[in-house]
C-alpha cells in the first residue's frame, strides 16, 4: 500500500516534469520569437503543473525548483521586453489575465521583480501588492512554496537602507513590513497543515512539515539581513511583531522552530537587549514546546557573547540578564508543570553556565541556581532517569571547570544539596569528577571546614551510601576510585599544624564509616599524612606557644593509635602491623619511647594473634626486625624484651630457610653501629651460630627428603654476615670461624650428594673475590683480612 | 458559357461608401459563417453620409423603377427565424425610375440618425444595423447591396456607483462576505474586492469568480432565456480558515463583453452577473450570483 504510493508518487512527479518541460520547451519558441502572448500562455500551462496536489513536499520541491529555473528566464524575457519599450504596468497587468492563479501569481511575482528594478513604481507597492495578492493560495503547501518564491525574487529588491530601491516613498519600515507580512503568511500556512488530512497520517504530516520549514524561517533570516533594522527598530517593531505570530500560532511544531530561529539569526547584542521581551514569550509557548533546548540555546549564545569579549560584560549588567533569564525560566517550569525533570536541570545547567561566564564573581547567582534546582528536585524520589542525571553531572561540573578551583564550588551551599539527588552510581562519578579537578589544578585545601565540605561532597566514594551494597562495582573500577581518594588525602595540606590536625581528625571522622574494603585504601594515606606532621612538629621547638591544648605529637600518635587499629579489626593485619611500625619509627624519632614501645606491643600482638600465613609472616618478621634495628629510642630493658621476641619469632618460621634468614637478620639487632650501647658481639656470634645450624639442619633434611643435599646458599649468605661482622670490628668473630666456614662451603660444594646451583656458586666465587680484594686494598682492612686464607 | 454566366451576373456592381470612410474606426464584426470582417462604426444621432456607386457591366443599360438607399435597425430572432422586426427604418430616394447605362455617383445623408441600441450578436438573438441599396426593376428582380456597419453608445461614467457588498453562508457551515467595490464597471474595468470567511466548516478545494451574460429573448408569448459564462477566473487555491480574505482583481478587458442591454425594443435583454463559486473537495458547488451593469466608456471600442 505505501509503497504503491511512493511508486505513484513516482509517476506523478515524473508527469509533472513531462509537462512542464513541455511547456517550457514551447515558452522557449515563444520567448525566442518574442511572443509575448504564447510566451504567457506557456508559460501558465508550465506553471499548471505545479497545481498538483499528489506530492509529498519534497518531490513538490523538485517539481518547484524545474519551474523556478524556467521562470529566471522568462523574467529575463520581461527585463528585455521593457528595454526594447514594453510597459511594465501593462505586462504587469497582462500576467494577471490567467484564469488559474496559481500561475497568474508566479508570473505575477516574476512580472513584480522587474517592475521593482525597473523604478517605474515605489517598490513598496509592488511588494504590498504581491505579498496581498498571494493571500489567494490558501494550500499550504502551494502557498508556502509561492510565497518562498516571492521571498526570493524580492530579497534583492527590498527597500532596504543603501538599497538602491530606498527612496521617500520607500523605506526600511517598509521593506521589514513586507517580510513580516509574508512570515506570518507563511507561518500560518505552514500551521495549518497540521490540522489538514486524517488524523492517523500525523506523523507523517509532522514529518512533511518539518521539511519545509526552512523556508518559513527563511524569513526570519531575511529579516536578520536587512541592514536598516537597527535595535529600536528590533525592538518596536520586529521582535515584537515576529513573537506575536509565534505565541498566536498554538503550534507546538512552529514556535519550537521559530524560537530557535530568532535566537539564531539576529544578533545577541540584540537578544541582550530585548530579553524581556523574548523571554516574556516563552511562559506562553505550547506546554509541550521543548522549551528548555531553545532556553539553553539562547543561553548558550549569550555565554559565548560574553565570553568573545570583556567588552560586552558591562552590557549583561546593566540589563540584568541573570535575574531576568532566571525569572524566566522560574515562569515556564511553572506554565509547563508536565516538564520532565531532565528539561528543568537542562534549564537549569544553562543558566548556570550563563551566569558563570558573565558574572564569574557572583557565587551568590550559582548558589541561587542550584537553590532553585534543589527546590524542584525536593520531594522527589532519587533520580532514575539516566539523562536527567547525566545532566546533574553536567550541573554540578560547570563550576569546577570554570573556577578551577573546588575551594569556590565548596562555598557553594546547594552544591552538595543536588548531589543528592543523585543516584549513588552518579554520586560517585561526579566525587571523582571533584577529585580530578582537584588533581588537575593542585588545588590547595588547607582548612578543616572545606576538607569537611569536601568530603560532604564525596561521601560517595567514602562509604556506601545505600544500604544494599552494589555487588557489580568492578573491582577494578572501585580501585581506581578508592586509590583517587587516597591521593586526595596526600593533597590536603595546611602549614597550620593546629589546622593540619583538625584536617586529619576531620578526614579520619569520614573514613572510618568507609567499611573494610575502602579503609585499606583510606587509611594509609591519613597515616602518613599525619606522620608528615610529626615530622613537621618534630623539626620545630616544642610547642612553641606554650599553648596546653596545642597539637602535640603525643596527641597525633593517640589519633594513629585508634586509627590503625581499626585496619586490624576489618582483618588487614599485614597493612596494620607495616603502619604501627612506621608510626613507631616516627615516635622514636621524637623521642617518646612509651609510643614507641606501645606501637611495637601492637604490632608483635597482630603478628602473633593475626598473621598466621607462613609467607606473611616472614615479610612481617623481617620488617619488624628492620624497624626495630634502628630504634634508639628504647632502654635496655624494653630493647631487650623486643629483641628477645624478634628473635623467637624468627626462630619460629616454619621453613628452615625462612628460619634461618631471619635468624641471622636478627644479629643485626645486637649490633648497631651507631650506637655504642648496642654492640653485643657475643650475642651476634650466637645468632649466626643459630643460623648456621639450622642451615645445616635444612640441608640434612633436603638430603632426607629428596636424597640431594640443598643449595649451599644459607651458608654463602651467613659466610657475607660473618664478614661484615668481622669489618665491623666484632671481635667475636674469628678469623679461624670465617675460614672453617670456607671450608665447610667448599666441602659441602665439593660433595657428591650436592646439587650443582650455578647462582649459588657465582654467589661464593664473588664473596671470595671480595675477600681478596678487601686484602689487596690493604689498610686496616687489608691487614684485617690477610690471615684468611682463601 | 461565357455567355450563360454572363446572364446570371448582375446587371451592374454597386458600392456604397462613406464619406469618411477613410478615417472612421472600423471594428471586428463576426460574421455568420466565423469570419470576422471590419466594419465601420457609428454612434447615436451621427450623420451618415456617403455615396453610392452604380456601374453597369459592360456597357449594358439598366431599366429601373427607382434607386432607394435604406438604413435598417433589425433585430433578428434566430428562434423565429427570418422574421426580422426593424425599430429603425430610413429610406432615401436617389434616383427616378429610369435607365442607367453608365456608371453613376448618388450622394446620400441621413442626418441625426436614430441609433439607440447598440450593435449586438448573441446566442437567440442579433442586432444589426444596414444600409440597403435597391434598386428597383420590373423584371430580372431588383439588384439590392447591403452594407453592414456597427453601432456603439458610450454611457458617462455613472453617477452613483456603490459597492456590491453582501453576506451569505449557510448555517453552521459557511459564512462569506464577498465585497466588489463597484456595481457598475465599463468595458476595461478591473474588479477589485475581497471576501472574508466568517465560518468554514466545508473542505473547500477552490473559489472561482465567473463572469455571466444572461440573453433573455421575447419570441411571441414565449420568454427565452440563454446564459453563458464568459470568464472563469479563480480567485482561490486551497481552503482557507476563519478570519481569511482573499483579495479579488478581476480584469475585464480579455473578455468578449458587451454592455448590459435592458428591455431592448421589448424583444431582448443582455445582463451580466458575477457569480462566486466555491467547490469543495466532494465537487459540490456552492455560489451566490450578482448582477452587474456595464458599460461603455468612449474610446473603448477594440
Amino acid at each position: 500500500m505505501i509503497a504503491d504510493g511512493v511508486e505513484d508518487e513516482e509517476k506523478w512527479l515524473a508527469a509533472g516534469i513531462a509537462g512542464l518541460q513541455q511547456n517550457a520547451f514551447y515558452m522557449h519558441r515563444a520567448l525566442d520569437s518574442n511572443n509575448i502572448r504564447d510566451a504567457l500562455k506557456y508559460s501558465a500551462q508550465m506553471l499548471s503543473e505545479l497545481r498538483t496536489s499528489r506530492l509529498s513536499p519534497h518531490k513538490y520541491y523538485e517539481l518547484y525548483m524545474r519551474a523556478f529555473d524556467e521562470l529566471r528566464k522568462l523574467e529575463m524575457f520581461f527585463k528585455e521586453e521593457t528595454r526594447r519599450g514594453c510597459s511594465i504596468v501593462d505586462l504587469y497587468e497582462l500576467v494577471q489575465h490567467a484564469g488559474n492563479i496559481l500561475p497568474r501569481l508566479y508570473l505575477l511575482c516574476t512580472v513584480g521583480s522587474v517592475y521593482i528594478k525597473s523604478k517605474e513604481a515605489p517598490a513598496k507597492d509592488v511588494l504590498k501588492d504581491l505579498v496581498e495578492m498571494c493571500r489567494g493560495i490558501q494550500h499550504p503547501v502551494r502557498g508556502l512554496f509561492l510565497r518562498s518564491y516571492l521571498a526570493q525574487v524580492s530579497r534583492d529588491k527590498l527597500p532596504d537602507i543603501g538599497s538602491e530601491y530606498e527612496g521617500d516613498a520607500d523605506t526600511v519600515v517598509d521593506a521589514v513590513e513586507f517580510v513580516l507580512q509574508n512570515f506570518t503568511e507563511m507561518n500560518k500556512l505552514w500551521v495549518r497543515m497540521q490540522h489538514q488530512g486524517p488524523a492517523r497520517e500525523k506523523e507523517k504530516r509532522e514529518k512533511e512539515r518539518s521539511e519545509l520549514r526552512d523556508l518559513v524561517g527563511k524569513n526570519l533570516h531575511v529579516l536578520s539581513q536587512i541592514e536598516g533594522i537597527d535595535l529600536d527598530m528590533y525592538k518596536e517593531t520586529v521582535l515584537p511583531r515576529v513573537l506575536e505570530q509565534v505565541v498566536n500560532c498554538k503550534d507546538e511544531i512552529a514556535q519550537y522552530y521559530l524560537m530557535d530561529c530568532i535566537i539564531q539569526v539576529f544578533p545577541d547584542e540584540y537578544h541582550l537587549q530585548t530579553l524581556d521581551v523574548l523571554l516574556g514569550a516563552f511562559p506562553q509557548l505550547q506546554p509541550t514546546v521543548d522549551i528548555k533546548t531553545v532556553l539553553s540555546r539562547l543561553m548558550e549564545r549569550l555565554s559565548n557573547y560574553a565570553a568573545s569579549s570583556a567588552d560586552v560584560l558591562p552590557e549583561f549588567l546593566q540589563v540584568e540578564a541573570f535575574s531576568k533569564l532566571n525569572n524566566a525560566i522560574g515562569k515556564v517550569i511553572e506554565a509547563q508543570p508536565d516538564m520532565p525533570i531532565l528539561g528543568v536541570i537542562t534549564l537549569y545547567s544553562s543558566l548556570l553556565t550563563f551566569t558563570l561566564h558573565v558574572h564569574p564573581d557572583r557565587l551568590d547567582y550559582a548558589d541561587q541556581v542550584l537553590g532553585a534546582c534543589v527546590k524542584k528536585l525536593s520531594g522527589k524520589e532519587k533520580l532514575e532517569d539516566k539523562k536527567a542525571t547525566k545532566q546533574i553531572v553536567a550541573l554540578l561540573s560547570a563550576p569546577l571547570d570554570k573556577y578551577n578551583d573546588i575551594v569556590t564550588a565548596l562555598k557553594l551551599s546547594n552544591y552538595p544539596r543536588v548531589m543528592e539527588y543523585l543516584d549513588s552510581e552518579t554520586n560517585k562519578v561526579m566525587a571523582t569528577v571533584i577529585i580530578q579537578s582537584i588533581m588537575k589544578n593542585k588545588t590547595r585545601i588547607s582548612t578543616a571546614d572545606r576538607v569537611e565540605a569536601l568530603f560532604e561532597l564525596i561521601k560517595g566514594l567514602i562509604k556506601d551510601l545505600d544500604d544494599a551494597f552494589h555487588d557489580e562495582v568492578d573491582e577494578d573500577d572501585f580501585k581506581e576510585e578508592q586509590n583517587s581518594v587516597a591521593r586526595l588525602i596526600q593533597l590536603l595540606h595546611s602549614d597550620d599544624p593546629e589546622e593540619m590536625f583538625k584536617i586529619i581528625c576531620t578526614v579520619r571522622k569520614h573514613i572510618l564509616g568507609g567499611g573494610p574494603k575502602r579503609l585499606p585504601f583510606t587509611v594509609p594515606p591519613l597515616v602518613f599524612s599525619s606522620l608528615k606532621l610529626v615530622r613537621q612538629l618534630q623539626g620545630q621547638e616544642e610547642n612553641p606557644f606554650g599553648e596546653e591544648e596545642s597539637t602535640t605529637p603525643k596527641k597525633i600518635f593517640q589519633v594513629l593509635n585508634q586509627t590503625v587499629e581499626t585496619l586490624s579489626n576489618i582483618p588487614a593485619p599485614e597493612l596494620a602491623l607495616q603502619l604501627f611500625l612506621q608510626c613507631a619509627e616516627a615516635a622514636n624519632d621524637c623521642d617518646l619511647e612509651p609510643v614507641a614501645y606501645e606501637f611495637f606491643t601492637q604490632a608483635y600482638i597482630l603478628y602473633e594473634e593475626e598473621i598466621s600465613d607462613s609467607r606473611a609472616q616472614v615479610t612481617a618478621i623481617h620488617l619488624i626486625i628492620g624497624t626495630l634495628q634502628r630504634m634508639h629510642v628504647f632502654g635496655v630493658e624494653n630493647r631487650d624484651t623486643l629483641t628477645h621476641k624478634a628473635t623467637g619469632y624468627s626462630a619460629k618460621l616454619l621453613k628452615k630457610p625462612d628460619q634461618c634468614r631471619a635468624v641471622y637478620a636478627c644479629s643485626h639487632l645486637f649490633w648497631v653501629d651507631d650506637q655504642d650501647n648496642v654492640k653485643d658481639g657475643e650475642r651476634v656470634l650466637l645468632c649466626l651460630k643459630r643460623a648456621l645450624r639450622i642451615a645445616n639442619a635444612a640441608q640434612q633434611m633436603s638430603n632426607a627428603a629428596r636424597g640431594s643435599a640443598g643449595s649451599v646458599t644459607l651458608f654463602v649468605e651467613i659466610l657475607n654476615k660473618y664478614l661484615y661482622f668481622f669489618e665491623k670490628g666484632n671481635p667475636q668473630i674469628t678469623v679461624a670461624a670465617i675460614q672453617s666456614l670456607i671450608e665447610l662451603i667448599t666441602t659441602e660444594m665439593h660433595s657428591d650428594s650436592s646439587t650443582p646451583d650455578p647462582a649459588a656458586d657465582a654467589f661464593f666465587a664473588s664473596t671470595l673475590r671480595y675477600m681478596e680484594f678487601q686484602k689487596q686494598k690493604g689498610g686496616a682492612i687489608g691487614e684485617k683480612y690477610e690471615p684468611i686464607k682463601v | 458559357m461565357n455567355f450563360l454566366i454572363e446572364a446570371f451576373k448582375p446587371a451592374c456592381s454597386i458600392s456604397i461608401k462613406f464619406s469618411d470612410g477613410k478615417t472612421r474606426k472600423r471594428v471586428p464584426i463576426k460574421r455568420e459563417n466565423g469570419q470576422t470582417l471590419l466594419a465601420p462604426l457609428f454612434r447615436n444621432q451621427e450623420n451618415i453620409a456617403g455615396k453610392i456607386t452604380i456601374e453597369p457591366h459592360q456597357g449594358k443599360r439598366i431599366e429601373h423603377n427607382g434607386v432607394k438607399v435604406e438604413l435598417l435597425g433589425q433585430i433578428e430572432m434566430y428562434l423565429d427565424r427570418g422574421n426580422f422586426y426593424d425599430f429603425t427604418s430610413l429610406v432615401r430616394e436617389l434616383d427616378v425610375p429610369g435607365d442607367i447605362y453608365e456608371r453613376t455617383t448618388y450622394p446620400f445623408e441621413f442626418s441625426m440618425v436614430e441609433m439607440p441600441y447598440e450593435t449586438y450578436n448573441g446566442v437567440n438573438v442579433r442586432l444589426r444595423y444596414v444600409l440597403k441599396v435597391t434598386v428597383s426593376r420590373n423584371y430580372g428582380g431588383s439588384i439590392i447591396e447591403y452594407l453592414n456597419f456597427l453601432v456603439h453608445n458610450y454611457s458617462p461614467p455613472p453617477s452613483i456607483n456603490t459597492s456590491i457588498k453582501m453576506e451569505v453562508g449557510i448555517e453552521d457551515c459557511l459564512h462569506i462576505e464577498f465585497e466588489y467595490n463597484k456595481s457598475k464597471y465599463h468595458l476595461k474595468d478591473v474588479i477589485i474586492g475581497k471576501i472574508f470567511f466568517f465560518l468554514v466548516k466545508i473542505k473547500i478545494k477552490n473559489m472561482d469568480i465567473e463572469i455571466r451574460r444572461r440573453e433573455s429573448t421575447v419570441t411571441g408569448a414565449t420568454n427565452h432565456v440563454e446564459t453563458e459564462t464568459l470568464a472563469k477566473f479563480e480567485l482561490m487555491d486551497g481552503a482557507p480558515v476563519r478570519g481569511e480574505s482573499i483579495p479579488v482583481r478581476l480584469f475585464l478587458s480579455p473578455y468578449e463583453l458587451t454592455p448590459t442591454h435592458r428591455n431592448i425594443n421589448n424583444k431582448f435583454s443582455v445582463k451580466y452577473y458575477l457569480n462566486l463559486v466555491l467547490v469543495d473537495e466532494e465537487g459540490l458547488r456552492y455560489f451566490k450570483q450578482q448582477q452587474i451593469t456595464i458599460y461603455r466608456l468612449p474610446l473603448q471600442d477594440t
